[in-house]
């Protein structure tokens, strides 16, 4: 496409193009800084861009290709990380006034990964508040807008990740999913956004909230790129024991392979209430697409979901509680200067370091793990948990992928939810159950409201069958391409 | 009123492994502030915990030593609280399966004189359990500072039944337990290190009553000692509020070993709520059965079954095994020398003890001695990224003198053709060069040599004559009273008569006239 602009290229076509020779990493690092200092004042998806080690990066790649080396096919390509991923000698916020001073002395595995893959690494994309929220609106340090609609918010948590690529500030970027933070950003800024199977990409550097619960995954443009992407970051870490010890497949090739006819779920639980209807026409849509295509569909049941919400907020913020306490005041973190004793710096820091969303969940976590809570609270959410997950192993038994709304929503405006947490936490309600059984799944682009807001749609797979859950969502991808629309910006 | 005291311990071991429980930062004492420690001792934001089986190794071979059961997995959970020392705010510990399960310690009370076997006794054992070491807080004038050295150092927890009931038993089975934990190579225990630390349990109830009393812990004891006497001082505290019609109050209280009292820390109501839950970062470990007999295969014989077999095999006398078994590298050695004596084992195992017992040991601690070979002992590394491996008790007794050269030595004297006093000679001398003491004895010209028959004849008459009181003891029937004779022979044959020849010809002479 010589004709569109490079940061309107996907990773793929860029990755050509510096192949050719055609344009070299430092022109195409130039033009995407050119482009994020344009659209950046008004989407604000970075926290922090270190403009030099781009640079250098850039010629790095370039003088790697110079040399004729055997290249991966995203050296010179830009990854934007979310501020949750460590890079050495690069601020790790959290978008959290706590970690406010904090830079990281170590790569995250999949830092070094795309480091060894001659990536360039971008901008560090904002997000909610240690992971926790739906909308970026529970930064500390700005809220990221909606780039198809700059009143409306990019969703959330990785916002500044979907942002970020949506504008066309990087055609890469890496978020973190806990209960659908990489999927519902996406399907609200026309991205494709991927969830791994958890275990599939090593969470060794990822700032933890909920550790059951986390993933790492890849935004883009295309499942294509997507797939690329997940390709450079997927695989066994001995940095992480949860990392599952098994090869991966090469995601790129199997989109090449023929897709056999597949049986596709369609859960009538997730098509209920609070729905909006042009949501689910565009769902429909994408279910009339696969059937067109010689793919069956099947109405599922997955009885358990009601209660996801309620197993999710009390198994997450048990586990924020633990993981968050090490921000306390007495290492690499701002520290109170009101406080008076151990304790009451503990007490201090925490409330002044801490937004408002953080303190809820540490406070609800803390009260469900209590001695005389733990059992009626923690244990029985473990115990549900697994109905969950068994839910989903009997769906699976009679379909190969599961075909949901991403989000009951398109984008909502600035503020329409931020004083009423439960009406957020219910933009999570499709998402929330995919994490607590462990499954990959991945946002896709379906098209928009009559209004203009891109509509996202959600396919599940079988643990670790991210490959043939790829191949699915590429069928549609190929054929509608709804993600390289771009935003009026 | 009589009352009964029901002590239980909590003991705190550090596990020898080469690097922290989690992570591959060396694990080690005396360096730095800060250089044992990577993003995970550090819990910087995004460090995961990852498994060093090492540790996992130790504490079953410390299960298996003290006959646990060994749990089917090893599982993790947090215990979470605040403290300046703890770099995460939680403690990975297993809560809800410790390690190991049951098992025992055995005992021996002192006895009624030093040389005089005391009473065994097998002091039952909860469970035992890993977790993480905290870090250590410096106080200084006006700030505290935070050195992570420690943290994340792998550490056992053993906790007893409250089955001990005096002072001296609670010192008993820490000794006898430090030893067993030695000698399996599981840590050094070094109290001054911090490798071993004890937190004790102690109530008093009615003698003759069973139910528990309430209980007082006693934190900060750092040596044997220390405990011994807090508890001795606790009891004390409680027998003396009970008589004066007072409550003992649930607390935990900070004994000071050089003033002898105490105060208390924290009341019950302080208690901490750690809100345990599985730690969602580590998976259960399965510890199959292949891996259980790997260690218990390659565990060391525990000390006073090593006593046991000596006095049963060997009739060697408890004043030697009493030292003998204690130090796993001087026991290790006796019982090379014995292998070494193979057939004339039981003949030579009784001088082989005095030898090591009364001059090895005392050689070992001369500083000359110590000083000759400290060349030889690996030093501690000044990298701290090379931590120093230096397991006193894998390595074997730093001594010149090889088994196999001791045994040598023995039998020359049992052989007749060394003396006793020629043998100290040749002994002091081994331990200097470690050569073979044939060879020195000869180069020493130390051997004995059959006497001219006449010469010794005029010797033996001069020595009779000289201890007249002597020679008439003996042939009124006191059998040893010829000795005191044998000195004066040896001195003017200047030691170097087969002893066995002496003794016949004073025996000869004695009878004759």
């Amino acid at each position: 496409m010589p004709d569109t602009p490079l940061h309107a290229q996907t990773a793929a076509a860029l990755s050509a193009l510096l192949d050719a020779k055609k344009i070299s990493a430092t022109e195409l690092a130039r033009a995407l800084l050119e482009r994020t200092r344009a659209v950046e004042p008004r989407v604000r998806a970075l926290n922090s861009l270190d403009e030099t080690a781009v640079l250098q990066q850039a010629a790095a790649s370039d003088a790697r290709r110079a040399a004729n080396a055997p290249l991966s096919p995203l050296d010179g390509i830009p990854v934007a990380l979310k501020d949750i991923i460590a890079a050495r000698d690069q601020p790790l916020t959290a978008s959290s006034k706590i970690l406010a001073n904090y830079v990281s002395p170590y790569d995250a595995t999949v830092t070094r990964k795309l480091r060894d893959a001659g990536a360039v690494l971008w901008g560090r994309c904002n997000m909610d508040e240690f992971a926790m929220g739906s909308s970026t609106e529970n930064s500390a340090t700005q809220t990221t807008l909606n780039p198809y609609d700059l009143a409306r918010v990019s969703g959330g948590s990785s916002g500044g990740s979907a942002a970020a690529v949506a504008a066309g500030e990087a055609p890469l970027s890496l978020g973190s999913d806990t209960g659908g933070s990489i999927r519902q950003p996406a399907a609200f800024c026309n991205t494709v956004g991927l969830k791994p199977t958890y275990g599939l990409v090593s969470r060794h550097g990822l700032a933890a909230f909920a550790s059951s619960l986390d993933q790492i995954g890849p935004f883009a443009r295309t499942v294509a790129d997507a797939a690329l992407l997940l390709n450079t970051i997927a695989g066994h870490d001995g940095h992480d024991s949860t990392s599952l010890n098994r090869p991966h497949p090469d995601y790129p090739a199997a989109l090449n392979d023929n897709l056999p006819p597949q049986k596709i779920g369609i859960p009538k639980e997730y098509f209920g209430e609070g729905l909006d209807p042009e949501v689910a026409a565009a769902v429909e849509a994408v279910a009339k697409f696969y059937e067109t295509r010689g793919h069956a569909l099947r109405e599922i049941s997955l009885p358990h979901t009601k209660f996801a919400l309620s197993v999710y907020y009390i198994l997450s913020t048990a586990e924020c509680s633990s993981n968050l306490a090490r921000y306390d005041g007495i290492r690499y973190t701002s520290r109170s200067p009101r406080a008076t004793d151990a304790v009451d710096l503990y007490a201090k820091t925490r409330a002044e370091g801490f937004g408002p969303e953080v303190k809820r969940r540490v406070i609800l976590g803390t009260y469900v793990l209590s001695s005389g809570f733990h059992d009626a609270y923690y244990l029985r959410a473990q115990k549900v948990r697994t109905l969950i997950r068994n839910d989903f192993i009997n769906a699976f038994k009679d379909v190969d992928v599961i075909l949901t709304p991403t989000s009951p929503t398109p984008a909502f405006k600035l503020g329409e939810k931020s004083a009423n947490p439960l009406a957020m936490y219910l933009s999570d309600i499709y998402t929330i159950g995919v994490n607590l059984a462990g499954l990959p799944a991945l946002s896709i682009p379906a098209g928009f409201t009559k209004s203009g807001l891109p509509i996202g749609a959600q396919l599940i797979g079988r643990p670790l069958q991210e490959a043939p859950l790829l191949q699915t969502a590429h069928a549609y991808d190929l054929a509608h391409h709804h993600g390289l629309t771009p935003p009026n910006l | 009123m009589k009352y009964q005291p029901v002590i239980g311990l909590e003991v705190h071991i550090q596990l020898k492994t080469r690097t922290k429980m989690f992570t591959r930062a060396p694990a080690a004492y005396g360096f730095p502030p800060n250089t044992l420690a990577d993003p995970v001792v550090l819990a910087l934001p995004g460090a995961l915990p990852v498994l060093n089986k090492t540790a996992l190794d130790q504490v079953i071979r410390a299960g298996l030593m003290l006959g646990c059961e060994i749990a089917p997995e090893c599982r993790w959970d947090r215990k979470n609280y605040f403290y300046p020392d703890s770099p995460k705010n939680y403690q990975l510990t297993q809560q809800a399966m410790p390690i190991c399960l049951g098992g025992e310690v055995e005992i021996e009370l002192p006895g009624p004189a030093r040389n005089i076997q005391g009473e065994h006794k097998k002091i039952p054992i909860d469970h035992i359990h890993l977790e993480e070491d905290v870090g250590k807080l410096n106080h200084h004038a006006t700030d505290s500072l935070v050195d992570f050295n420690r943290a994340g150092t792998p550490l056992m927890e053993l906790v007893t039944k409250p089955a001990l009931h005096s002072p001296d038993e609670a010192h008993a089975f820490l000794t006898s337990l430090r030893a067993l934990m030695q000698q399996a190579a599981v840590s050094d225990c070094d109290m001054e290190k911090g490798q071993m630390r004890c937190d004790v349990n102690v109530s008093i109830r009615p003698t003759g009553t069973q139910t528990l009393g309430t209980k007082v812990e006693m934190k900060n004891l750092n040596s044997i000692a220390y405990v011994r006497d807090a508890i001795a001082h606790e009891i004390r505290r409680q027998t003396a509020l009970l008589e004066n019609g007072g409550k003992v109050t649930q607390e935990t209280r900070d004994y000071d070993g050089t003033t002898g009292a105490s105060q208390s820390l924290r009341g019950k109501e302080d208690a901490h709520d750690y809100r345990y839950f599985p730690d969602p970062d580590l998976l259960p470990v399965r510890v199959d059965a292949e891996w259980k007999q790997r260690i218990a295969a390659s565990l060391p014989e525990r000390p006073f079954d090593r006593q046991r077999r000596l006095q049963e095999t060997y009739n060697i006398p408890y004043t030697l095994t009493s030292v003998l078994i204690w130090d796993k590298q001087v026991a290790d050695y006796y019982d090379c020398c014995l292998r070494q004596a193979a057939a004339d084992a039981p003949k030579l195992a009784q001088p082989l003890a005095n030898w090591i017992v009364n001059d090895l040991l005392r050689a070992l601690s001369e500083p000359t001695e110590i000083s000759n070979l400290k060349s030889e002992i690996p030093s501690a590394p000044s990298d701290p990224s090379v931590p120093s491996v230096s397991n006193p008790s894998d390595l074997p007794l730093q001594t010149r003198i090889t088994p196999e050269n001791l045994v040598a030595l023995v039998r020359l004297i049992a052989d007749g053709q060394l003396t006793n006093a020629s043998a100290k000679t040749v002994f002091a001398q081994m331990a200097a060069t470690g050569d073979a003491p044939d060879a020195l004895a000869t180069r020493l010209n130390l051997k004995t040599a059959p006497a001219d028959a006449t010469e010794l004849e005029t010797w033996c008459r001069a020595a009779i004559d000289g201890n007249p009181k002597a020679a008439a003891e003996f042939r009124a029937g006191k059998d040893s009273a010829i000795n005191a004779l044998k000195g004066p022979v040896m001195k003017s044959a200047r030691g170097k008569i087969p002893p066995a020849q002496v003794d016949q010809a004073l025996r000869k002479l004695l009878a004759g006239s």
